[in-house]
């Protein structure tokens, strides 16, 4: 198809056929992105930043944004916006936004600096993360933020970022899983924590301007809609109990992803997904939810007592290299033990063209199938699997730096990943410098999120997402190094300028605390608190949390199953309405009160869980983080359906008791075409 | 593993506190030490007592947020963050005493959980470079020595938990104040601003009630990230320069 501005589709529109579904979701109107620019894909976005239109200083000064979420996405956005003259208000969980969870991020983030001169260059860079993503993001997003990754680096080193250097003094980068140039910026193995320092510092610095006001330990519980637009959100002080509303002109939620949906993740224990839940249920659509990201170089579990999985960055598979045991006979030996021609090296093996640096999703199905087929290394665990049935096995496969280190020497190996491996040691008591590292996938990032447009607005009136809150740049599967990018380009760069876009209208009427709508949002939440209190059951809210993760990972993990998600669905149910007949939350509402925060938090959980099962189930297809068993080829990998399911799934609240909506956005591709993936 | 905890609750930030003991059992030595509170908050649950409050989130030794007093250390017997400390430096039979971090520009704010936001305060009173979004030149315009870079890295790598504070008798938190001196004021970009940086970053840490330094050396002991004792000689050095320029 043409359009008028020249260019041309290079896909067809999607028609899907399948319904595994049907009976669990109604449809609903398709779905455009009202603000997508058209043109050659290079001049979009800088047309559309010369179009928006502008708020004149004065202006500034008399317009509230209210922004919550700290981390890398908010806090960049409170520091710019805040910069510009508005008057910002900040909010995050933490006692101080600095503990964001944006601060454990290791490997590194992305920009097409071609400083290597290896053929880097916001095309590639375009190109390899809507491949990467599998097709499945939007084209005009990913190129923006291609465009802005260099800026960036810029921007962050002007702040005072310690990235690695090379002995010149100039910048140093490394390459990543998926990739075959040399565009990571990196900050030994922290370099989340190096960004999130630098976006704190800038923002710290305009709560001493004024322009920012900075509240911690406040959870936002609630959005405030006046006349459908967002202007406000209702709080919970974490620390006296306080409920209070704030009110704005407009809000920009930053709020992160919802891997604890699994309880098991890498995520901060904190991670949740209210907010957008929260949004979600007033009106904003959530989208792909069930595109969840498994990391593949996790440290394995270890028991039941386990509260959180830990991340060795990913920067590892560029040194480290992964094998199992042929036979698993082997498993309880030595490695250093196990002789060479014993060991298959099963990623080099089975992808010769990318090895040990195959995306995530591929790297880890691979490890879990070694270890399904027996072959795993490390303690036997328990697991049940789908029909009940008890069964040992071991979860994990090994990462080898003996190479490595006979290469670069044990101070080399130690110059470029010292505190991961300080690190591994201080979780599993082994000297991985000595013996062999054990790794196994765990749940990492979720490319699903709130449904925006390309100015970043939910499909609330001025209520804005950013970061991983939203869904628009990964598709269904994000490359390494290339949320801290998506982060720090909406915070920095894109919503300072599509935020005055809407702000130009303003300012709008003032409401006041005593607006029916205001007064409703916090009666509502104050409901909810006392009903979480009074339940009087015998159940934590931890408890109720552990078997949801349970049931998500087993029936809507790595790899999902039309049976098994239906399954799900019904489990997920029941521990619904049990949750609401046997919590129990001690103490009282008004002090600090960590279990009533976990509830809040669990039920939301709990009701996207089964929405992100439903979405998972209507799409037949395997892509990316996504693996439907019925969807593949016949040597196993994963196979998409482009003809059917080239859409985004928004999903619109269907009602307390009614089913979820689905709204479906075809993805439009211009610049692109769609390739079936092939990492061979 | 089986264990007595002595554990100090506090109600809130008025009411006055006290040890508690507790035992629990069957802890694993793969468990962190906050998986262990866990499991004495799921007893606690069950039994109808409310369960402690402490502080932490990402459990992986980089945030900062979690802190505790363990017999007497910050974050216990091993130089790490309590995230990171394992049962396994823990014998079965052990008595445990557990208390919030003793300072008091860290208020008390429920059992094991205090006030740190008077380090927010001393970033805002001048721990930052000023520069604007957008106005940054192409970042391999301004090489950074990689010897300076380093030493800048390494600083830097501060979580801001607050384990030097609670730690030093003095109740000073000149080597969290020390490591962002030392971080900005080693690198080119950080240098318009060395010296009123100094002067107002101290001010704010006085101000705050912190103590002075008297080079005991107990911060860098207790430091989880190891941040050198040296950052404080910066920092003073920086802050005599600073007083001679007259700032
Ligand atoms: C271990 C690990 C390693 C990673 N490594 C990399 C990497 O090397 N490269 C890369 O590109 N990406 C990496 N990622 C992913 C990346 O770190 C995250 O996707 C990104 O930092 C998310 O940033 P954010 O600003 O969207 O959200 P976050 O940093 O999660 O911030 C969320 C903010 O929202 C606040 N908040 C949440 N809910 C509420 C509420 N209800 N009320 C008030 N405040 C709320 C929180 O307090 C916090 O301030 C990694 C992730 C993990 C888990
Ligand atoms: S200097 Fe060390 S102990 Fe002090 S706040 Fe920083 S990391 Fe914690
Ligand atoms: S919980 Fe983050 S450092 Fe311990």
């Amino acid at each position: 198809m043409a359009f008028l501005d020249g260019t041309t589709q290079t896909n067809q529109p999607p028609v899907q056929k399948s319904d595994d579904a049907a009976g669990y979701y109604t449809l609903g109107a398709p779905l455009v992105d009202p603000v997508a620019p058209t043109g050659p894909i290079a001049d979009r976005w800088k047309n559309r930043k010369f179009e928006n239109r502008l708020v004149n200083p004065a202006n500034r000064r008399k317009l509230d944004i209210i922004i919550v979420g700290t981390g890398l996405a908010g806090g960049a956005a409170a520091a710019t916006l805040g910069e510009a003259g508005y008057n910002v208000s900040t909010f995050c969980y933490q006692d101080s936004p600095r503990r964001a969870h944006s601060i454990a991020a290791q490997g590194g983030i992305n920009a097409a600096k071609n400083y290597k001169e290896d053929g880097d260059s916001t095309h590639r860079l375009f190109y390899d993360t809507v491949k990467g993503g599998d097709y499945r993001a939007r084209e005009n997003n990913v190129y923006r933020l291609a465009e802005e990754s260099a800026n960036i680096i810029d921007q962050c080193v002007a702040q005072g970022v310690p990235f690695a250097r090379e002995y010149g003094g100039l910048l140093d980068n490394r390459s990543f899983g998926g990739v075959q140039v040399s565009r990571t910026f990196y900050a030994r193995g922290q370099t989340g924590q190096q960004l999130l320092i630098g976006a704190y510092q800038a923002m710290e610095r305009q709560v001493a301007a004024g322009t920012v006001k900075q509240y911690t330990r406040h959870e936002m519980l609630e959005v405030i809609l006046v006349d459908g637009k967002a202007r406000g959100i209702v709080t919970r002080d974490m620390v006296t109990g306080a409920i209070d509303t704030h009110l704005a002109d407009v809000v920009v939620l930053a709020t992160g992803g919802y891997g604890n949906v699994f309880y098991l993740s890498t995520n901060a224990m904190g991670s949740n997904v209210t907010a957008a839940w929260r949004a979600h249920r007033k009106g904003a659509y959530m989208a792909n939810p069930c595109y969840t990201q498994i990391h593949p170089t996790c440290i394995p579990v270890t028991g039941d007592h386990q509260s959180k999985l830990t991340l060795m960055s990913e920067s590892l598979r560029n040194d480290g290299r992964i094998w199992v045991p042929k036979d698993p006979k082997d498993a309880d030996k030595d490695p250093r033990d196990i002789p060479e021609e014993a060991r298959d090296y099963f990623l080099e093996r089975i992808y010769p063209a990318f090895g040990n640096l195959v995306p995530r999703d591929i790297a880890s199905r691979a490890a879990k199938y070694q270890c399904d087929d027996g072959k795993g290394v490390g303690p036997l665990v328990k697991e049940v699997d789908e029909h009940g049935v008890e069964r040992m096995v071991r979860r994990g496969v090994y990462l080898d730096f003996t190479e490595a280190i006979s290469r670069l020497g044990e101070d080399g190996v130690r110059e470029k990943y010292d505190n991961l491996f300080d690190m591994y040691a201080r979780i599993t008591g082994e000297n991985p410098y000595e013996t062999p590292m054990r790794i196994y996938p765990a749940v990492h990032y979720v490319m699903g999120g709130l449904w925006v447009d390309y100015h970043l607005q939910s499909s609330i009136e001025g209520l804005f997402v950013a970061g991983e809150a939203n869904f628009s740049d990964h598709g269904a599967n994000r490359l390494g190094a290339s949320a801290l990018m998506q982060g720090l380009a909406d915070g920095y760069f894109v919503l300072p300028n599509t935020i005055r876009e809407y702000l130009a209208d303003g300012p709008f009427d003032k409401i006041d605390e005593s607006h029916p709508s205001v007064v409703a949002a916090r009666t509502e939440v104050e409901e909810r608190i006392n009903r979480f209190m009074t339940i009087g059951g015998t159940r934590s809210a931890d408890s109720f949390h552990k078997e949801l993760g349970r049931i998500m990972w087993e029936y809507c993990g790595m790899e999902r199953t039309e049976t098994g998600l239906k399954k799900a669905i019904g489990l997920i149910r029941d521990l619904k309405k049990a949750f609401w007949s046997d919590l129990k939350v001690l103490g009282t509402a008004d002090t600090l009160n960590q279990s009533l925060e976990k509830a809040g938090r669990v039920i939301d959980f709990i009701e996207l869980g089964e929405l992100m099962c439903i979405d998972a189930l209507n799409r037949r297809e395997s892509c990316g983080g996504h693996f439907r068993a019925e969807s593949q080829t016949e040597d196993g990998e994963a196979m998409r359906h482009d003809d059917e399911f080239a859409y985004v799934a928004a999903w619109e609240f269907g009602g307390e008791d009614g089913l979820p909506v689905l709204h479906k956005e075809d993805l439009i591709y211009t610049a692109i075409e769609m390739k079936q993936r092939s990492y061979k | 593993m089986n264990l007595t905890l002595k554990i100090w609750r506090q109600k809130d930030a008025t009411s006055a506190g006290a040890l508690k003991t507790y035992t629990v059992d069957g802890i694993s030595p793969d468990m962190s030490f906050l998986e262990m509170l866990d499991e004495l908050n799921e007893q606690l649950n069950e039994k109808g007592e409310e369960p402690v409050a402490f502080d932490n989130d990402c459990r992986e030794g980089i945030c900062g947020m979690c802190s505790l007093m363990i017999n007497g250390q910050p974050h216990g017997p091993e130089v790490t963050t309590t995230c990171q400390l394992h049962m396994r430096s823990f014998k079965s039979g052990d008595t445990i005493t557990i208390e919030p971090w003793r300072a008091d520009s860290f208020p008390i704010i429920k059992d094991l959980v205090v006030d740190r936001s008077a380090f927010d305060r001393i970033i805002q009173s001048g721990g930052f470079i000023s520069a604007n979004t957008g106005s940054a030149p192409e970042a391999n315009s301004v090489p950074a020595p990689r010897d300076k870079a380093m030493r800048a890295f390494n600083v830097a790598t501060c979580i801001g938990c607050g384990g030097c504070v609670a730690a030093c008798p003095n109740g000073s938190a000149s080597l969290f104040l020390g490591a962002k001196i030392t971080h900005l004021g080693e690198l080119p970009q950080g240098q318009p601003e060395r010296y009123t940086r100094v002067v107002d970053m101290v001010g704010q840490h006085d101000h705050e009630g912190f103590g002075g330094c008297t080079n005991i050396g107990e911060c860098a002991a207790a430091c989880p990230k190891e941040i050198p004792l040296d950052v404080i000689s910066q920092l003073n050095k920086d802050l005599r320069t600073a007083m001679q320029m007259g700032l």
